[in-house]
């Protein structure tokens, strides 16, 4: 049995009647990519939702390091190491490059009741290094998010997640809204996760994507797994015909 | 030098700072060295702190992307309590901490309301505006309640300082704008409540409670204006039902003035202060220099688009200053 990080068993949701996730079970490997595909309302979106804390599953368990948790807030699924970067960008565009690697997170010198005055300093340091570790260059962590293409966006994202020494990274269709050049650089990122024994979950509508980056392929069609297979014994066409 | 040229376009009060220089010359000029003297500004300042503190809650309130039409209603309403609680015989420190905590209600319900229903604060405020307004008039009985002759005046009201330049009032607004501007820039809560103006979504992914976040804004908005109600009324000596009336919108005009964004996320507590000095420089200015007083507010009218013009083409230029290093 392979390294497993994640594995969750028989997960439902309901949405106001509709039978959105109906029994997912499914293991993600320490270290591996795996691309997760499907149509609209195939389920993926709920899937992911549920493991960043943004809708809690009706039933169902989730096992992180097999223990089983419970993941109600997306503070939760953050202390547990699994990091979301959201296809509409889960950065702030009006703060500072800086200020946004820190959200929720703030470094503080002293604090009460959890608030506290930042410690600029460690943020400015901490900020420059992690955008470097990404191999992203920018030209200071003051600068505002707004001000950056959507590919360094989605590159602070996940030097974000790299920071804060994130095991899963689940990436929401990353690749939407880049250009050629951009889309290469995300995914040169989400091949480079296996290097550092991180987890990408890599959500696409882009078969192709998802054949150049990841190591198995998951396909969901009306909230259930279709197929799972590696990526080596599989191909797009077939991955096409079951959806 | 190109660095710092974009470093201050990108500040949001700036375009509020030069009006603000620009007009305080042209009145000097104008009232021929009267603006500046001794006595205008003491009276300048005497009264700063009842709008200066309104407006730097309605500032930290629109950063946090909503909005308070209430507070000149609430301004009235807090001192009112006061008034009609020591009318009773309750003493000041607990009319006073009655007062702060119906003005905190109101905010709290406020935001409440706001988030709960998901409605637009707009109009949540708007209605809060005329309720707090006619509570005000029904617990006063329609006569403003006589103020009981040992107030503690020394501690808001009286002058103080060098040629008795301050009122008390200046020196508890300048500790407020200390305090809250530290907050929004050096804490981890003023960063939250940026996250939640600047964009909702990335806030709550990120773990921010955006709701607390924004019905805590609600409420500090509510205080500050409630405890600039009950300092003006310390300072005129009567609980007036009706003042307050038209402040809600020379807050926003003041935060506006100031560099704040309707749309949350952007501004600053010294933009707000100086977009309040502003409105008050202009409408003592008008008179020293013997304009027709109802020029006021067709000038605060224009500045406050002129400010908001101002500021996008700053923002603009700034953006296109590329740095490359």
């Amino acid at each position: 049995m392979a390294d497993v990080i994640i594995s969750v068993h028989n997960l439902h949701k309901w949405y106001s009647g509709v039978h959105a996730l109906k029994g997912v079970t499914l293991d993600f490997t320490r270290g591996e990519a795996l691309g997760l595909v499907g149509d609209n309302g195939a389920g993926k979106s709920t899937l992911i939702n549920i493991l960043s804390g943004v809708h809690t599953a009706d039933q169902g368990e989730i096992k992180v390091e097999g223990r089983t948790v419970r993941i109600a807030k997306p503070r939760d699924a953050m202390d547990l190491g699994i990091e979301t970067i959201y296809q509409y960008n889960s950065m702030v565009p009006t703060m500072s490059i800086a200020r946004n690697l820190f959200i929720g997170r703030e470094p503080t010198r002293f604090s009460v009741f959890g608030v506290g005055l930042l410690d600029q300093k460690k943020m400015a340091s901490e900020s420059i290094r992690a955008i470097a570790n990404v191999d992203l260059h920018l030209r200071s962590p003051d600068a505002l998010v707004g001000e950056l293409s959507g590919g360094q966006r989605q590159g602070v994202a996940i030097a974000r997640a790299m920071h804060f020494k994130s095991k899963v990274m689940i990436l929401d269709e990353p690749t939407n809204h880049l250009s050629v050049k951009e889309t290469k650089k995300v995914i040169g990122f989400v091949r480079g996760l296996k290097e550092q024994g991180i987890t990408g979950v890599f959500i696409s509508h882009n078969m192709h994507h998802v054949f150049e980056c990841c190591d198995r392929v998951v396909a969901m069609a009306r909230g259930e797994i279709v197929l799972d297979k590696r990526i080596a014994e599989t191909s797009i066409d077939e991955v096409h015909g079951v959806l | 030098m190109k660095r710092l040229f974009k470093t201050y376009l990108e500040k949001p009060e700036l375009a509020g700072l030069i009006l603000l220089l620009l007009l305080i010359v042209v009145f000097q000029i104008r009232s021929h060295g009267v603006f500046l003297n001794q006595d205008n500004l003491r009276g300048i300042l005497g009264i700063l702190p009842e709008a200066g503190l309104v407006a730097i809650g309605v500032t930290i309130l629109m950063i946090s992307g909503e909005f308070d039409l209430s507070v000149g209603s609430v301004f009235a309403l807090m001192p009112m309590t006061m008034a009609v609680l020591m009318l009773h015989g309750a003493p000041f420190p607990l009319a006073l901490l009655a007062g702060l905590l119906v003005s905190a209600a109101i905010g709290f319900i406020n935001g409440y309301v706001t988030i709960r229903f998901a409605i637009p604060s707009f109009i949540t405020t708007l209605g809060m505006l005329f309720m707090a307004r006619s509570l005000t008039v029904v617990v006063s009985g329609g006569f403003p309640p006589l103020l009981p002759a040992d107030l503690p005046n020394w501690l808001f009201t009286s002058f103080v300082g060098p040629g008795n330049m301050f009122r008390m009032s200046f020196l508890w607004f300048a500790g407020i704008a200390v305090l809250t501007s530290l907050m929004l820039s050096r804490t981890n809560f003023g960063n939250w409540i940026k996250a939640t103006g600047g964009f909702p979504p990335a806030a709550a992914a990120m773990g921010i409670p955006t709701a607390r976040v924004k019905i805590i804004c609600f409420m500090l908005c509510s205080m500050l204006s409630g405890f600039a109600g009950m300092l003006q009324v310390l300072r005129l000596g009567s609980p007036l039902p009706s003042i307050g009336e038209g402040m809600e919108l020379q807050a926003v005009a003041s935060a506006v003035i100031g560099g704040a964004s309707l749309a949350g996320g952007i501004g600053t507590v010294m933009g707000g202060i100086i977009g309040t000095t502003l409105i008050r420089v202009i409408d003592n200015g008008l008179v020293l220099s013997h304009v027709d007083a109802n020029w006021f507010k067709f000038a605060i009218g224009f500045l406050t688009i002129f400010a908001v013009v101002a500021n996008a083409w700053m923002r603009k230029r700034a953006k296109a200053i590329k740095m490359e290093d």
